[in-house]
């Protein structure tokens, strides 16, 4: 078997260095009766070639986005990566590295940890980041509990504009306790979460861009959070907005997360992506998952390391600030490279890119007879609403190989008003040609 | 003056109706380097063992608890910007917070010194 | 004479005592932003033409500070920052609980082909069957190595399965009735995670002591069980690396008492096609693909960690999963139905370790993952046995599973630590095995070397391991006391960090500006 360097005669020999007869007889503290007894019902070992051709023909059966015009988003965006991040990732040190736990023998991990959290810190205009969380849904999730350690408050707002699967998180995490309110979906970008603030109020979480792509104001939410002693935890599921949208920090953000997928890494169907977690320095004990930070070393050498970890599992136990024990590590790599290559003039004309081919895209909806757009302001992702439901429109267009947005109803079921609502979004990759397409097809279905 | 000491490796230093308190050198020396330090806010009614403050090294944190029941009368300020003093000099500098003692004869159920030596040991 | 008449000096030359061998090809990096500025960048996009009318006013006005790079200048940053990394493919790992093993290339090649990599997770289910399918097969070989009733593919890493799992214990108990249960059971040898996530869901934690052996006593949990218990989290095999003998018995009281078992699996691969836990009672156990199934560790992420179900739990199993339709097509549940508990993370989890660990599992089959869990004991074993004479096992009297733990009682007041011992380990290119932990030994060494490494490396590792044993004993302590000495750094100050945390970059007159 390829994996397994063992030869029978060097098996036997390390036996007989141990002293027994087999290898079945290291299991002896194992009752006989639960050690199976023949080989599970399981296929055999497999060649290379023919796991390549198992696997190739489940991949075969997918649609991937790059097959035709594609226009979803909803918290998962489809972006170029440059050839050189998913080369460089795949390098043994950094694929194959373990925790840098020991420092000494990962300062390429840790240096990259710290410049990742700098560079965290300075997209969202906040003064500390942590090294990644599991995605923003999680990241979420993690910030509404260090809010409410912060403050030794419990009520929480979710805004109606949060995507559906973090609300689902957070409510998981929280177990739906009586303090956490969640605000009914708001299509058209407004909701009364400012009205509901009071002195009760750890957080407010508010998105933006929304779950339906409509801008936020975060300065607004953050007055009248402020103004009570509670704080605001802004969302941010399209991490290219920041690019050209003002940073959640200088608006007064409290705690920011970020789904990183969009810098560095492909959609994988849902994962594996990357949260991003920035803060003031005043709250770090706060906060949840690993810490780099920069030190010396014994001849006064600078150096990094994973630092304040009294906060996690290892030490604290069931006093930790979360039970977390990993981070996103190889695809907070593929984030740092990617806006590394960008730069601030690579972010800034990428981000402009997108608002570019949104608006075009808007633009072009808007000619069709039976479509509304609901957006007054939006980054790369709108939504429209359509005269019948989206959902079937969607699978229309699916089988003419035209993926053309999320119907709002996969998210929010069992509510009429979103039902006839469509999310589409554009990227740097959205040609005018696919516009034509989708516009094409929509006017069609819709006729 | 008295000092005693718990079995947690707080001491109290008593002098009136004050309690000062912190922990012992042979504490800060199983901790290690102190990084941080949580106090219990000024004005807080402590009940003896109840958790007033946390002391963390790099790899350790510990949990202090309230050696007698009072009330916090002021912290270690200077703690905040150098927790290596509870390392330096943990039964002088180093001191965490003070109380004013509600119960004195709550004193009577911790160690002297003698007897808290023989329980370090 | 002819051609080339003159030499150049070939031989060794006089040794220098400026820098340790390998200095040179080991540069150091300095910062991204010591190196870049805000105008560099290796992507060429057009300058789009923007009207701000949509942008609503939030348009930035702060200038954005990010360093940029040429591709020649990042690739140049990133491969030798790499290079100051050790890595499985360059060298072993012996990390006790962690289960360092190689990562096939198969894996990732298959994770990146288009019809897995470039996948929305919204996409109509029509245009991801395939991929559902890769989620149905992940099931059937986690059930069918765990004899378990269901699985849920979700949790983004070990702990969060675990905190998946003990939800679904909760809501078990809250659908009887039986929200008072309040206590949850964890030796004293369980990982960190297992009390945080206890604490973390409202328990209060109650530690059961280790025997002598390192084994859980039935007889301890027997009198810690009551009528307020929920669960007991145990490891199994241990982390003192035990198999657990007492382990049916123990899920047998506690199922009697009305509790429920939870399996930390982060030790699967001792037994994976070899014992079947569900066999041994377990409720719920998370299995760390990361780990077990060869998905890369990523210099620490991201993980996977799905949690296989008894029967009595299957029905909390959360959103979303795969179901057959009637037609034969996967459908994917995505909202709560039943009792199934309500999603745990966004969209359907880590996808492209799913792809990977299924890749492995196909390579290996069922008879290449039974063999590959007997190599990694025996590996172990081996390790034990040739270690034994000069290095002190914690547990001598039984055999290892896939780890052996040793304790610092071989060097007793030789002034020489258990991390002296480690960090020793590096200058002779051994990544440390996992120290201090599990805690009920002094001064822990806990060493698992999979089975992935051959009889070769383990005999190097061996030999170094005693050679280290015996310059311990002979008082030899500057080999520790400084260790390690030819690393890219010398030992980091750890306290420096965490007293005054400088966690992101500032040029130095920013930083002086702002300490006056």
């Amino acid at each position: 078997m390829r994996y397994l360097p063992h030869s029978e005669a060097e098996r036997a020999e390390m036996l007989g260095v141990i002293g027994v007869d087999s290898i079945e007889a290291l299991f002896g503290a194992v009752p006989e009766d639960l050690v199976a007894k023949r080989p599970l019902e399981l296929p055999p070992h497999s060649p290379e070639y023919l796991v390549e051709a198992h696997m190739r023909q489940l991949a075969g059966r997918n649609h991937a986005a790059g097959d035709g015009p594609f226009f979803l988003g909803a918290g998962a965006y489809r972006h170029h990566v440059p050839a050189s991040v998913d080369h460089l990732i795949q390098r043994s040190e950094w694929l194959t590295a373990y925790t840098p736990y020991q420092p000494e023998i990962s300062q390429g991990t840790l240096q990259m940890l710290f410049e990742f959290q700098t560079q965290v810190a300075r997209i969202t205009g906040m003064e500390v980041a942590n090294a990644s969380l599991y995605d923003g849904s999680t990241g979420t999730a993690e910030a509404v509990l260090m809010a409410r350690r912060l403050t030794r408050r419990s009520k929480v707002l979710l805004s109606g504009g949060l995507h559906p699967h973090y609300r689902d998180v957070v409510r998981g995490y929280l177990r739906d306790d009586d303090d956490l309110v969640c605000l009914s979906a708001s299509p058209s970008g407004q909701g009364d979460l400012l009205d509901r603030i009071d002195e009760d109020t750890a957080a407010i979480v508010v998105q933006t861009p929304d779950f339906y792509g409509h801008l936020r104001d975060l300065k607004r939410a953050a007055e009248a959070v402020h103004a009570v002693g509670g704080l605001l935890i802004a969302v941010v599921t399209e991490v290219v907005s920041l690019g050209v949208l003002e940073a959640p920090g200088a608006l007064g953000a409290d705690i920011v997360v970020c789904e990183g997928q969009s810098i560095g890494n492909a959609l994988n169907f849902g994962g594996p992506y990357v949260g991003l977690m920035a803060t003031r320095q005043k709250f770090i004990r706060q906060m949840p998952g690993r810490i780099c930070g920069e030190t010396v070393d014994a001849q006064g050498k600078r150096g990094y390391v994973l630092t304040l970890s009294t906060r996690e599992q290892h030490i604290r136990r069931e006093k930790a600030t979360s039970n977390i024990c990993t981070n996103s590590g190889l695809c907070a790599l593929a984030f740092s490279i990617h806006l590394s290559l960008l730069g601030a003039a690579g972010f800034t004309r990428l981000a402009r890119l997108n608002h570019a081919r949104a608006c075009a895209l808007a633009d072009a909806l808007e000619q069709i007879d039976g479509v509304e757009l609901l957006n007054k302001t939006f980054f790369n992702e709108m939504t429209i609403r359509l005269d019948r439901p989206a959902s079937g429109v969607v699978d229309a267009l699916a089988q003419r190989g035209i993926l053309a947005g999320v119907p709002a109803s996969r998210l929010v079921p069992d509510d009429d008003q979103v039902n006839n609502l469509l999310i589409l979004a554009a990227t740097e990759l959205t040609s005018d040609a696919d516009i034509e397409a989708l516009c094409a097809a929509l006017k069609e279905t819709l006729a | 003056m008295t000092t005693k000491f718990t079995e947690d490796h707080e001491y109290v230093t008593v002098d009136g109706d004050t309690g000062t308190v912190g922990i012992t050198v042979f504490a800060q020396d199983q901790l290690g380097d102190v990084v941080f330090v949580e106090l219990p806010e000024v004005g807080r009614e402590l009940s003896k063992g109840d958790e007033a403050a946390v002391v963390e090294s790099v790899k350790a944190a510990s949990e202090i608890y309230a050696p007698l029941s009072g009330t916090v009368t002021e912290v270690n300020a200077a703690l905040s910007g150098e927790p290596g003093l509870i390392n330096q000099d943990p039964a002088g500098a180093g001191w965490l917070f003070k109380l004013t003692v509600r119960d004195h004869a709550e004193l009577e159920t911790l160690m002297d010194e003698a007897a808290y030596a023989e329980h370090a040991k | 004479m002819s051609m080339n008449t003159r030499g150049r000096p070939t031989g060794a030359g006089t040794p220098s005592t400026l820098a340790a061998n390998g200095a040179a090809l080991l540069p150091d990096e300095p910062l991204l932003f010591e190196i870049g500025d805000t105008e560099h960048s290796g992507v060429d996009l057009p300058d789009a033409e923007i009207s701000t009318a949509r942008l609503g006013g939030f348009e930035r006005t702060a200038p954005l500070d990010l360093a940029g790079l040429t591709e020649p200048e990042a690739m140049r940053h990133y491969v030798r920052l790499s290079r100051l990394n050790h890595s499985i493919d360059a060298g072993f790992y012996p990390l006790g609980s962690c289960t360092m093993k190689h990562n096939p290339r198969l894996n990732e090649k298959m994770a990146r082909l288009p019809g897995f990599a470039d996948l929305h997770p919204l996409q109509p289910k029509s245009t991801v069957q395939g991929a559902l399918a890769v989620m149905e097969e992940l099931s059937h070989w986690l059930l069918t190595l765990t004899n378990t009733s269901a699985v849920a593919l979700t949790p983004k890493a070990g702990a969060h399965g675990e905190l998946l799992g003990m939800m679904t214990i909760k809501a078990a108990q809250e659908a009887r009735g039986e929200a008072h249960r309040k206590i949850v059971l964890v030796p004293e040898s369980a990982h960190g995670t297992n009390p945080a996530t206890a604490a973390f869901l409202g328990y209060s934690v109650k530690a059961i002591p280790a025997r002598e052996d390192g084994t859980v006593d039935v007889a301890a949990v027997r009198e810690a069980l009551s009528p307020d218990v929920a669960a007991i989290m145990l490891t199994n095999p241990n982390t003192c690396g035990l198999f657990e003998p007492d382990v049916v018995a123990i899920a047998e009281a506690v199922h009697n008492a009305g509790a429920f078992f939870y399996c930390d699996g982060a030790n699967f691969n001792a037994i994976m096609g070899v014992v079947r836990p569900g066999d041994l009672g377990i409720d719920a156990m998370h299995i760390n693909l990361h780990k077990t199934f060869s998905t890369p560790h990523g210099g620490g992420g991201p993980g996977a960690g799905p949690v296989v179900l008894s029967e009595a739990l299957a029905p909390f199993a959360p959103v979303p999963f795969v179901r057959r339709n009637a037609d034969g097509s996967l459908d994917l549940v995505e909202h709560a139905e039943a009792q199934s508990l309500e999603r745990i993370t966004a969209f359907q989890g880590q996808m492209g370790m799913y792809v990977r660990a299924l890749t492995y599992m196909l390579s290996h089959g069922g008879d290449g993952l039974a063999q590959a869990a007997k190599d990694a004991v025996l590996n172990a074993n081996y390790i034990k046995a040739r270690l034994a004479d000069v290095v002190t096992v914690s547990f001598p009297d039984h055999h290892a599973m896939h780890e052996v733990l040793f304790d610092d009682r071989f060097f007793e007041s030789t002034g020489v630590s258990t991390l002296d011992f480690a960090k020793a380990l590096i200058d002779e290119g051994f990544h440390p095995m996992t120290m201090y932990f599990p805690l009920v030994v002094h001064g822990a060494m806990l060493v698992e070397p999979t089975e992935s490494e051959s009889k070769q490396t383990l005999d190097a590792f061996c030999d170094v391991m005693r050679d280290l044993a015996n310059d311990a004993r002979d008082g030899n302590t500057e080999r520790f006391s400084g260790a390690p000495y030819t690393a890219p750094r010398r030992r980091l100050d750890e306290t420096r960090a965490a007293r005054q945390p400088i966690l992101t970059w500032e040029p130095d007159d920013a930083r002086a500006q702002a300490a006056e």
